[in-house]
């Protein structure tokens, strides 16, 4: 906005930088300093990029989003209590409330008006102890089944109006969270959603491991984004570190990336079709993404490529012919994909229930900073390989497709687009990607992987992955193993949303509203 | 589509058949699966897939089982939506403490005769989250295991011979 203080500007006032966070700086400031940020917040549209907890002190990523600068700002709070950041923007809520469970951290009312929603979220009284990630932990006895308080819903009210409660575990293959429908007759009133069924101590099992170690476990935040989350967190360790990956090991790395990133939405398009009953869809798109997986695990080794990317580079080096396949995969898929395109489009029946279905407004996109086919359907357009860019992408040529119109119809074509953009990025990496480089007797090549420096550091990386922006931070301590980290999945800032896309549409509609979301829930419940 | 699909009537099935004898293949094992299961359950086992705290990795995989490359109903062998209409619970993740209520109730709600398997490396020995304090471990903590799948995720071809697997076991012994 014209006029608006520049991020580094307002941060430069309110607090002083530490040395040694890299790429992007971190600012300390005080309660008067977070104070002044949340006012700026309520004026300005710097996007939310994520919000954490530590034993005493409290985090936030902000990005400006005009001029793509990023920057962290911490707040210490021995007291653990922090002015929260909800008000202006509701996308902290749950990370909030996440910071409450695992630290003790506890948000307070920073903005005229404004409830603090101090529900529990990832903690369901079942883990035998209170914030876990705290310096003293609090020892509980875990109450059995009956004496559990019930979770507070949020009311709705009103004549006529029933609940319907769905899940955790749900009819499908999928994972576990559940449900609280308020239907009136089949008009959904309101939806609320609970979860953290999956949470399974992520950051508390990183602490202390190498970040070889600790990789294996981001590998497996979300199995469906392994190698976005992989990539995200080696991006933070080798900032915290100083060091730059090999060249052949990053390109390898944007390969593998694109060949998830291909897989995922052809899976998805087809299960998006099925839950609108069109079975053929998910017939045909199951055999392409067969194809992408089984290209992955002939070039890599694994089908979905997990533990491929390192802290450092990758391992192994992708498989001798492994150029070859993954240029007639990309001929396949563009053979094939495009006459499925078409059906989709010239099926009015399938049409009927995708066109005007489950709409996000651009709006609460925004609010939300919500990322991937998410915020593109709704015409927020940014992309981390665009903004603030990494390499390869730096140099190379593709567009992130952006649609208005915001419903499941979009989120679709955002999905048809972007597999386009994928098969056009595999192959420019395929033709200007490094060859293996020889060592210094001309026969040998040097390891793609190189061996970590064992020292501290801070380092904060963005990665696109299928279903939008990943950040990850991390803090090193002096030994070179994980102090701290948090993987911030895509899912936070889309999850919410889904609430609001399903509101006056009919129950029947909501698995294809959910579908075509495709929240993870591993990824969120960490 | 029209044309679509009459490519697809004329040009056959794409489920990989490819019998080579000797060799433990696709079609193999699931001429194996399928008399089993038949001499054990009539004509079919239907299976409820429980995700006990997953990163997902297995049941994209489990998924991979539908697709017409494995189409795994052919064995009669099919996934169901309720527990009560299910012969096996498929089991991944290193079972939560948020979800070991739930997983519990499925797996009363089951009827008997019924069988656990535990899939992927987390269900059988907790994975990388073995000691985390909100797991409570391997599905074996919390309900008798029939059946371990191994594998991070197991690919497809590992879950259907693991099926097999466990009908071969549950021939010898008694039910539950």
């Amino acid at each position: 906005m014209y006029g608006e203080e520049p991020l580094f500007g307002l941060l430069g006032r309110i607090g002083r930088p530490v040395d040694g966070h890299r790429p992007w700086p971190r600012f300390v400031t005080d309660r008067v300093g977070w104070r002044l940020l949340i006012e700026h917040l309520g004026g300005n549209g710097w996007s939310l990029l994520g919000l954490w907890g530590e034993a005493a002190a409290v985090h936030t990523a902000l990005r400006e989003d005009l001029s793509g600068d990023v920057a962290v700002v911490s707040l210490p709070c021995p007291d653990r209590r922090f002015p929260s950041l909800s008000g202006v923007r509701p996308a902290a809520i749950r990370l909030e409330r996440m910071a409450q469970d695992l630290f003790g951290l506890v948000a307070e009312r920073a903005v005229a008006g404004q409830s603090i929603d101090d529900r529990p979220w990832l903690d369901h009284g079942k883990w035998g102890t209170r914030h876990p990630l705290a310096a003293e932990p609090v020892i509980t006895t875990a109450p059995g089944p009956q004496e559990q308080p019930p979770y507070r819903f949020l009311p709705a009210e009103g004549p006529g109006l029933h609940q319907i409660p769905v899940g955790p575990v749900h009819a499908g293959i999928i994972e576990p969270g559940h449900f609280r429908f308020t239907a009136n007759g089949e008009t959904v009133v309101r939806l609320e959603e609970r979860l953290g069924y999956v949470h399974k101590g992520v950051e508390g099992l990183m602490r202390g491991k190498t970040p070889a170690d600790a990789a294996r476990i981001v590998a497996r935040l979300s199995g469906d984004s392994t190698v976005a989350h992989a990539i995200a967190f080696a991006r933070a360790v080798e900032a915290a570190l100083g060091i730059e990956p090999p060249p052949r090991a990053v390109w390898l790395r944007a390969l593998m990336a694109e060949l998830e990133r291909v897989a995922n939405h052809l899976g998805d398009i087809g299960a998006i079709c099925n839950d609108a009953a069109f079975a053929f869809m998910l017939a045909e798109m199951g055999q392409l993404r067969e194809v992408v997986l089984r290209a992955a695990d002939a070039c890599f080794g694994h089908r979905l490529m997990m533990d491929r990317v390192v802290p450092g580079g990758v391992t192994p080096d992708i498989a001798e012919s492994g150029r070859g396949r993954l240029t007639d995969l990309t001929a396949e898929l563009r053979r094939r994909f495009a006459p499925l395109v078409a059906i989709y489009d010239g099926k009015a029946s399938l049409n009927d229930r995708t066109v005007s279905t489950g709409i996000v407004s651009t709006g609460l996109v925004q609010r939300f900073g919500a990322g991937g086919y998410v915020g593109r359907a709704s015409g927020r357009g940014l992309d981390a390989r665009r903004s603030p860019g990494y390499a390869p992408y730096t140099d190379l040529d593709f567009e992130v497709p952006v649609l208005t119109e915001g419903d499941v119809n979009a989120r679709v074509w955002i999905r048809i687009r972007e597999v386009e953009q994928s098969l056009s990025l595999i192959d420019q990496i395929l033709r200007r990607m490094p060859g293996v480089p020889r060592g210094p007797d001309g026969i040998v090549p040097p390891p793609v992987l190189p061996r970590l420096p064992e020292r501290g550091g801070e380092g904060m990386a963005l990665v696109e992955s299928f279903r939008g922006e990943i950040m990850t931070w991390v803090r090193l301590a002096g030994d070179g193993t994980i102090d701290r980290c948090h993987p911030r999945d895509p899912s936070w800032f889309q999850w919410p949303l889904l609430e609001a896309a399903i509101e006056g549409n009919i129950v029947a509609d909501f698995p294809l509203c959910n579908k075509s979301f495709n929240g993870s829930y591993s990824g969120q419940d960490l | 589509m029209l044309k679509h699909i009459l490519r697809s009537l004329t040009g056959g099935p794409v489920t990989e058949a490819a019998p080579v004898p000797g060799a433990d293949t696709l079609a193999d094992l699931g001429a194996r699966v399928a008399a089993r299961s038949r001499a054990r359950l009539g004509r079919s086992l239907s299976i409820r897939q429980v995700d006990a705290g997953s990163c997902n990795g297995c049941e994209l995989e489990i998924h991979a089982l539908n697709n017409p490359l494995y189409d795994l109903e052919r064995f009669g062998i099919r996934f169901v939506a309720s527990p009560r209409h299910a012969d096996v619970l498929l089991v991944t993740g290193p079972v939560t403490k948020n979800m070991a209520d739930a997983l519990c109730r499925t797996w009363d709600a089951t009827p008997d005769p019924k069988w656990v398997v535990a899939c992927g490396a987390c269900a059988i020995d907790g994975g990388v989250f073995a000691g985390s304090y909100a797991c409570v471990g391997p599905v074996e903590a919390v309900l008798p295991v029939d059946l371990r799948i191994p594998g991070c995720p197991p690919r497809p071809v590992e879950l259907l011979s693991g099926l097999l697997a466990l009908l071969e076991t549950t021939a010898a012994e008694r039910p539950r």
